[in-house]
């Protein structure tokens, strides 16, 4: 979440490297201050390394190997667990299975957390009220969530097949139709994510500068002009971040597929790190679990690049 | 003039009519936002019987609330969720704005490579690596505690960055006055560079307590007991258990777990737009 301060970071990197440079002409002592380091620094860098590094390396030399019951390594395979992952059928529905879900969680959380932006852009008596609720979603946890949802789509008691029975329209199976159950987990992922992108699209409307509506007013361009020609252009850098955090979000998805549909049904919402989940802690298979780790890995890694890149350049306005 | 005005007062209520269509479409949308809550919060006060036959009327009763306290660990589950979370985000803070004070104010070889180490990191998923984890963290013997839950995390590359945005912000001109003052690095660092960057340091902590209360996956996997289960990997058990059918006892511990966090929320709301913006639009 919230990565885009790294384009700064790189941005300042050389800005830093600069003044110190100037310091450097001020003929201040330019000593080491490496004693320190090692005591500002040492900490991080420790947990880092035991946490983060050695588990990367461990997960990705697992992964080039078969392994026992208890995850240790047995016969060196090389890259034979990716080529027979990438051949199996049901690695690739998973995946396939994951594009789907976050794309329709991209899209969807984008467009609503726009409108509701937009919404809440307006200079209204009580819109303060209205944009705390907008926000709100940000504070309900996973296990919450999953809780009204589950309520939400029950078949029997749920409120929706409550609302079709009034109405004469026919009562879904919300959970158990392999494609519902796929819409019930994308839009229980939708509505967690409206209140932060509610809350970064919303910031970034308000540095619109009100003059360029004013402008448009007075030449008598429609509110859909002003939408597609002046607020989007505007706010693209914040479109194309909370997009991509959203998309790197989605990718990484467990606790509601875990908590709503546990992978089925049918392996319809087995999403990729539910499988990873199953292969190791559930199967014992910890040699397809990580192959499959360094999978979502070069996904995420992709991502990530991208957003680096992209952000640096400040997306044109 | 009669003309002028009744222009005036047409355009006047025009006004009326598209506030009106305004006030209804928010309403609406805010009605789709905590539609799902607002049914969880309902239920909680029925009783399940009514809820099961999918009734949404009934005598309201704080019944769910008692049985749910009293027979489940759901306060349990809180206590575990904020003292992982506290110690979570104190530790985050202070290492995270150590880590970052090395990067701005301390001169060493190595010290570029370190910080594209720390930005590589922001590729690497945790969901990846939770299986080295594990074994880690086994051999430790820490499963089943606390520390399994804070010490991970004590540190993040997000928040180091974060820190350092804000730290390249404090004048050059203050290091050189403590530096004639002869303040060392951690006076600097505590008197100073802390206090000049309050704001910035709250929004992480506020992110950072809200992300360790929300985390799932890694409680769930190394916590067995109620003694140290947080509300996620709770609620999970709850729900797995027994209790599955009771849905208003279930809603009304849902309820119980999401209010500490949306109180963070409304409280954190003004840090954490602003900490927002800081990264996403410039």
């Amino acid at each position: 979440m919230l990565k885009s301060f790294d384009n700064k970071a790189l941005e300042e990197l050389n800005d830093s490297n600069a003044s110190e440079n100037e310091r450097a002409k001020k003929g201040l002592k330019k000593r080491s201050d490496f004693g320190y380091a090692v005591l500002f620094l040492g900490p991080s860098l420790l947990l880092l390394g035991v946490f983060v590094f050695y588990p990367m390396i461990k997960t990705l030399y697992m992964s080039l190997f078969l392994t026992n019951n208890f995850g240790q390594t047995t016969i060196f395979v090389g890259l034979k667990n990716y080529t027979s992952l990438l051949t199996s059928a049901s690695f690739l529905a998973s995946l396939s299975s994951t594009f789907i879900y976050v794309i329709g969680v991209m899209v969807l959380t984008i467009v609503l957390g726009l409108a509701l932006a937009v919404f809440a852009n307006q200079k209204l008596k009580g819109i303060q009220f209205f944009r705390t609720i907008f926000s709100s979603t940000m504070g309900v946890s996973v296990s919450v969530a999953a809780i009204f949802f589950l309520f939400v789509f029950n078949p029997t008691t749920g409120l929706l097949n409550q609302m079709a029975g009034l109405l004469h329209l026919p009562q879904l199976n919300w959970m158990t139709d392999p494609n519902l159950a796929m819409i019930t987990v994308i839009v229980s992922t939708v509505w967690m994510n409206l209140g932060f992108t509610f809350l970064v699209l919303f910031g970034a409307l308000q540095a619109v500068p009100r003059s360029l509506y004013d402008a448009a007013d007075i030449e008598g361009a429609s509110k859909s002009y002003q939408l597609f020609k002046i607020t989007i252009p505007m706010i693209s850098p914040s479109l194309f971040f909370v997009g991509i955090v959203t998309l790197i979000g989605a990718f990484k998805s467990f606790g509601l597929i875990d908590l709503m549909t546990a992978g089925g049904p049918n392996n319809a919402t087995n999403l990729l790190v539910y499988r990873i989940y199953q292969d190791a802690f559930l199967n014992g298979n910890y040699s397809q679990a990580s192959t499959e780790s360094i999978v979502l890995t070069i996904i995420i890694a992709v991502m990530t690049i991208i957003q680096f890149k992209v952000l640096e350049k400040r997306v044109n306005y | 003039m009669d003309i002028a005005n009744s222009s005036q007062r047409i355009g006047k209520h025009k006004f009326k009519i598209s506030n009106f269509l305004q006030y209804l479409l928010l309403i609406i949308l805010a009605l789709i936002v905590i539609g799902p809550f607002l049914l969880g919060l309902w239920t909680s006060f029925l009783p399940t019987s009514s809820i099961t036959k999918g009734s949404l009327a009934g005598s309201l009763t704080f019944d769910n609330y008692v049985t749910a306290v009293q027979t489940t660990p759901v306060l349990r589950y809180l206590l575990n969720s904020f003292i992982v979370s506290i110690i979570r985000t104190v530790g985050e803070v202070l290492l995270c704005s150590m880590a970052a004070y090395a990067f701005v104010f301390l001169k060493f070889k190595g010290r570029n490579f370190i910080f594209y180490l720390f930005l590589a990191t922001m590729m690497l998923p945790f969901e990846a690596e939770v299986i080295p984890n594990f074994m880690t963290v086994k051999s430790m013997n820490l499963l089943n505690t606390y520390s399994v839950m804070i010490i991970p995390f004590l540190t993040s590359a997000f928040g180091t960055f974060m820190l350092r945005q804000s730290f390249l912000q404090i004048p050059t001109d203050l290091k050189e006055e403590s530096d004639v003052e002869g303040l060392s690095h951690f006076q600097f660092y505590w008197h100073v560079v802390l206090p000049y960057s309050k704001i910035t340091l709250l929004t992480l902590a506020a992110y950072s307590f809200l992300s360790s209360w929300n985390e799932y996956l890694w409680p769930m996997l190394t916590t067995f007991s109620d003694q140290y289960r947080t509300v996620q990997a709770g609620l999970r058990q709850m729900q797995s258990t027994e209790t599955f059918n009771n849905w208003g006892m279930i809603m009304a511990s849902a309820v119980i777990v999401v209010i500490p966090t949306l109180i963070i929320l409304f409280v954190g709301q003004h840090f954490f737009k602003s900490g927002l913006n800081d990264g996403s639009v410039k």
